[in-house]
């Protein structure tokens, strides 16, 4: 792999960065180039090809941070924004160490995306819809995406690393609307990787179906239960309950600012022992990983909870050094544009040993969340929110009805600790979790999962 | 800009496009955050980019990309016509006509950093504030939260951004424009100690410039948001008047504008489809689109593909009046573009969405309509409204935090409850709006007051 900027021109940006005093400065340079389409009304439409380039330079001089970035990949244009940077700062200047290059292996790629024509892409995007509307009567509307992302990055910073990634992505999404007299329900699905376009050679389609199964099981649904109850969540994207009401409360950032209730919990019970839970950027092709994050630190698999017990945070390259910690590589950007900040990248709970028909069996009345739309967190006070997106009703062991309009809502550190019981079953989904205005991709995951008791926010009181 | 612009349709054209339209955005931006009185992070910088639209006959392609040489630019023209080859026939598909109405220059006259000074869409003074003196703002805010009440035990971070936006719009029609405009915010995240947590308050404010914020005013809401929630509990779960703030009315309201649009309309995908001329409010409620207002941030004298902005009343007199339209969906509609054609920035391609949303104030002051309420809930804070929010029927189910309302005064803090009800069902029950207006940037530009809902479904213990 070639790097976007070769080591004189680092070396030279690096330097300039420095100029004025500084204790760390870096070099990150991306070249990006994507493509989006989407089906609706049966109609291939919103065909979109996007192109970018540039470079971000940042200096760190105690405890601030100083940042440019410029768009395209000229070296006097580099150099410019690393001076822009500099310009604030009034000390000497600083020496950075010769650049040392590392090979980082990317993840394999078999088919580039960019390769395939397109028009192959909005035949994907047809079977969809036909399966998609092929799985009811009442499926009134179907839309799906098709989204395709090829980054390259190279970082060089003045402690002498100089690595790079080349990343490409791609992802599918359905989303069915059904329809029954004057009764309206979505649901959705998606499919993507870390991958090439061979992740599709595995019936695609069957997305589709699913999405449009989901809106046509929600046509029977009734409302919602209210108030706190035991709560069955189901395997792959049930695990955006441990991202949010865990996960970004182990981001170093939130702990070192004190604004997080996990702060000054290392080492302490915080789960039942039954439960260990991972930040894995490793996982091979999965999308949440990658070879290097954005500052170069190869990614890992990070223990977060063992048996129990708090065990580790995650860190970016600031948070790191603020602490003397060791780099976790989790320090993660959207773009040359931002700053990296500490990121999940494919966070999940490890599988227990229990069947999940029995861990529904042992529930009288609760709630069975088999997938969210989504959810929200305050690391600080731990307080969260999901929306449940296919809920059922759980009475006397078995699951009953389905549910429309369920919230679920509770405190992290209550919430972790009455899960009580742990699925033998597991999957990694995908997600994109938003942070500090940026949007990086995350992988999520989780076998079945049940919490004694949590507060599920419906209409029937 | 206008050149670049030019140079672009006129490559697609010569790509084989029938039709071409481009629009050129610069947009210049700087980001101060501060903790603990450092600055944390200093940042700068100014991207431009190009996003070409293509016409060959009823299908339309779209391409951006940020190299703005000229063998960049015909490449983007030429991925920009061989995606419009990709996609399906649209019979509505077509560039929009020049409305012959001359696309008016607005530059920086008027505006003096000051809202009220309205005019221009541009603060001229903004260039003259430097880095330092940004960030001594940042840093009064951070003094000034602390300073408020004594139980606040820090801050997350406090933030102060701006940018300068340069836009250009060609088509090969004949349509040419181009505006500017300036916006700048600064909010801060207040950390307060209770017993048992700590709690967060969110304070804001925005304008054209820094003139127009007050750094005492944002420390002291979100001060005193984060200590009002000091020992909040949750709400017995029921049903009752619910007053919304201004902050947490605009999130509805920007979803409500959202099923407002006529794309979300024609596809079926919104509460509001098929209500033209129905009572969808109560009468006490009247909402706007507002283009032209000189303090709301989605203001220009053209939306995205140069139709004039103008001001579209929604809901008067409880009748829903009309959606809102950009040129496609005025086409399929069989209605006229209201102008509300919209973009995030280059990289996407022009849409129907709100502008400005404005809800008309009332008579009530806060404390009165709280009376009013008699004996219900507060809701100052929501969460999840991107997950708990069915667009399609409107249903939803959100977390909330708040204030208890006793004898129709302010009393305990509540926290971790939902409200639920669905958006047309809310806007009916709505039945009474404060004269408190503020403007809100969360998920769409809105003016709105207090609202106060009749009813809703509150879940908590």
């Amino acid at each position: 792999m070639s790097a976007l900027i070769d080591a004189g021109v680092a070396e030279r940006v690096l330097a300039a960065a420095l100029a004025n005093g500084g204790d760390f400065a870096e070099v990150f340079a991306e070249r990006s180039a994507g493509l989006t389409m989407a089906i609706d009304e049966s109609r291939v439409e919103a065909v979109q090809a996007g192109a970018s380039a540039g470079a971000g330079v940042r200096v760190i001089s105690g405890a601030t941070t100083y940042f440019s970035h410029v768009d395209g990949l000229d070296p006097d244009d580099i150099e410019r924004a690393a001076g822009e940077a500099a310009a604030a700062l009034r000390a000497q200047r600083a020496e950075s160490r010769p650049l040392s290059a590392t090979q980082a292996t990317p993840l394999p790629i078999q088919v580039a995306p960019a390769e395939v024509p397109a028009e192959r892409k909005a035949e994907l995007l047809r079977e969809l819809d036909e399966r998609g509307r092929g799985a009811g009567a009442e499926i009134a509307q179907f839309t799906a995406s098709y989204a395709e992302i090829r980054r390259e990055v190279s970082v060089a910073n003045s402690e002498g690393l100089f690595s790079g990634d080349d990343r490409t992505r791609v992802r599918i999404g359905a989303q069915a609307v059904a329809r029954r007299d004057g009764t309206v329900e979505t649901g959705a699905e998606t499919l993507g990787a870390h991958r090439g376009f061979e992740l599709f050679d595995d019936d695609p389609g069957s997305i589709a179906e699913q999405a449009s199964r989901k809106a046509l099981t929600l046509l029977d649904a009734g409302p919602a239960p209210a108030g706190s109850m035991p709560v069955v969540i189901g395997g792959g994207f049930g695990g955006v309950l441990f991202h949010e009401m865990t996960g970004h409360g182990l981001e170093a950032d939130h702990i070192q600012k004190g604004a997080s209730v996990y702060a000054g919990k290392l080492g302490e019970q915080v789960a039942q022992p039954l439960l260990s839970a991972y930040d894995d950027g490793r996982l091979p092709n999965e999308w949440g990983s990658d070879a290097i994050d954005d500052e170069g630190v190869p990614t890992q698999k990070t223990r977060v909870i063992d048996g129990g017990r708090l065990t580790a945070y995650l860190y970016d390259g600031v948070t790191a050094r603020r602490e003397g910690a060791a780099p976790t590589g989790n320090g993660r950007r959207e773009s040359f544009r931002h700053l990296p900040v500490p990121r999940m990248t494919n966070t999940y709970i490890a599988p227990g040993d229990a069947e999940p028909e029995a861990i529904i069996a042992e529930v009288q009345r609760g709630f069975y969340a088999v997938s969210f739309a989504g959810g929200q967190v305050d690391p600080a006070t731990g307080d969260f929110v999901f929306g449940v997106s296919e809920g059922y009703l759980i009475e006397g062991g078995k699951v009953t009805r389905p549910c429309r309009g369920a919230t679920l809502i509770g405190n992290c550190l209550e919430a972790l600790a009455a899960i009580d019981a742990l699925g033998n079953d597991f999957e990694v989904k995908t997600g994109i979790c938003g942070k500090a205005g940026q949007r990086v991709p995350v992988g999520t995951g989780q076998g079945h999962v049940r919490v004694q008791a949590m507060t599920v926010g419906g209409t029937e009181v | 800009m206008i050149e670049l612009a030019r140079q672009a349709v006129e490559a697609a054209t010569a790509a084989g496009a029938s039709d071409a339209e481009a629009y050129a955005a610069e947009d210049s931006g700087r980001e101060v955050r501060v903790h603990g009185g450092e600055v944390e992070s200093l940042s700068a910088a100014t991207q431009r980019g190009i996003g070409i639209r293509a016409w060959i006959g009823k299908r339309v392609g779209y391409a951006y990309g940020t190299d703005l040489s000229h063998t960049g630019v015909t490449a983007l023209a030429q991925r920009a016509a061989e995606a419009a080859r990709v996609v399906d026939e649209d019979d509505f598909a077509g560039p929009p006509e020049p409305s012959g109405a001359a696309l008016r220059l607005m530059h920086a006259e008027g505006a003096k950093g000051a809202p009220e000074a309205g005019g221009g869409l541009s603060d001229p003074t903004l260039g003259e504030w430097s880095p330092d003196r940004l960030a001594d703002l940042a840093l009064a805010i951070e003094a000034a939260t602390l300073a408020a009440d004594s139980r606040i035990a820090g801050v997350e971070q406090a933030v102060y951004a701006d940018s300068a936006e340069s836009v250009a719009l060609v088509s090969s029609l004949g349509i040419e424009g181009e505006y500017s405009s300036s916006s700048c915010y600064g909010y801060v995240q207040a950390l307060a100690e209770g017993e048992d947590g700590r709690e967060t308050g969110l304070g804001f404010d925005l304008g054209r410039g820094p003139a127009a914020l007050d750094p005492a005013a944002i420390g002291r809401e979100g001060a005193e948001r984060a200590a009002a929630m000091i020992g909040a509990s949750k709400p017995k779960s029921r049903s009752c008047p619910v007053v919304l703030d201004p902050t947490v009315a605009a999130s509805f309201i920007a979803l409500i504008g959202r099923g407002l649009t006529a794309s979300a309309v024609q596809r079926g995908r919104s509460p509001f489809a098929e209500r033209l001329g129905d009572e969808v409010a109560n009468q006490v409620l009247a909402l706007h689109d507002d283009g032209l207002d000189p303090n709301g941030f989605a203001s220009a004298p053209f939306d995205a593909e140069g139709i004039p902005r103008r001001r579209t009343a929604l809901i008067e007199a409880s009748v829903l009046h009309t959606y809102l339209y950009d040129t496609y969906t005025a086409k399929r509609g069989d209605a006229a573009s209201t102008g509300n054609a919209s973009r995030s920035g280059y990289r996407s391609q022009p849409s129907a969405s709100a502008s400005n949303l404005i809800v008309a104030p009332g008579e009530l002051s806060f404390a009165e309509l709280l009376g009013e309420a008699g004996d219900g809930v507060l809701v100052t804070d929501v969460a999840g409204l991107h997950s708990g929010v069915n667009p399609v029927s409107g249903v939803f189910s959100v977390g909330a935090s708040g204030l208890l309302i006793r004898d129709g005064e302010p009393a305990e803090p509540l926290r971790e409850f939902t409200i639920a009800s669905d958006l047309v069902s809310m806007l009916r029950a709505v039945r009474a709006v404060g004269a408190d207006s503020r403007w809100v940037p969360f998920g769409g530009s809105v003016r709105t007051p207090s609202l106060l809902v009749g009813e809703m479904t509150v879940a908590g213990s």
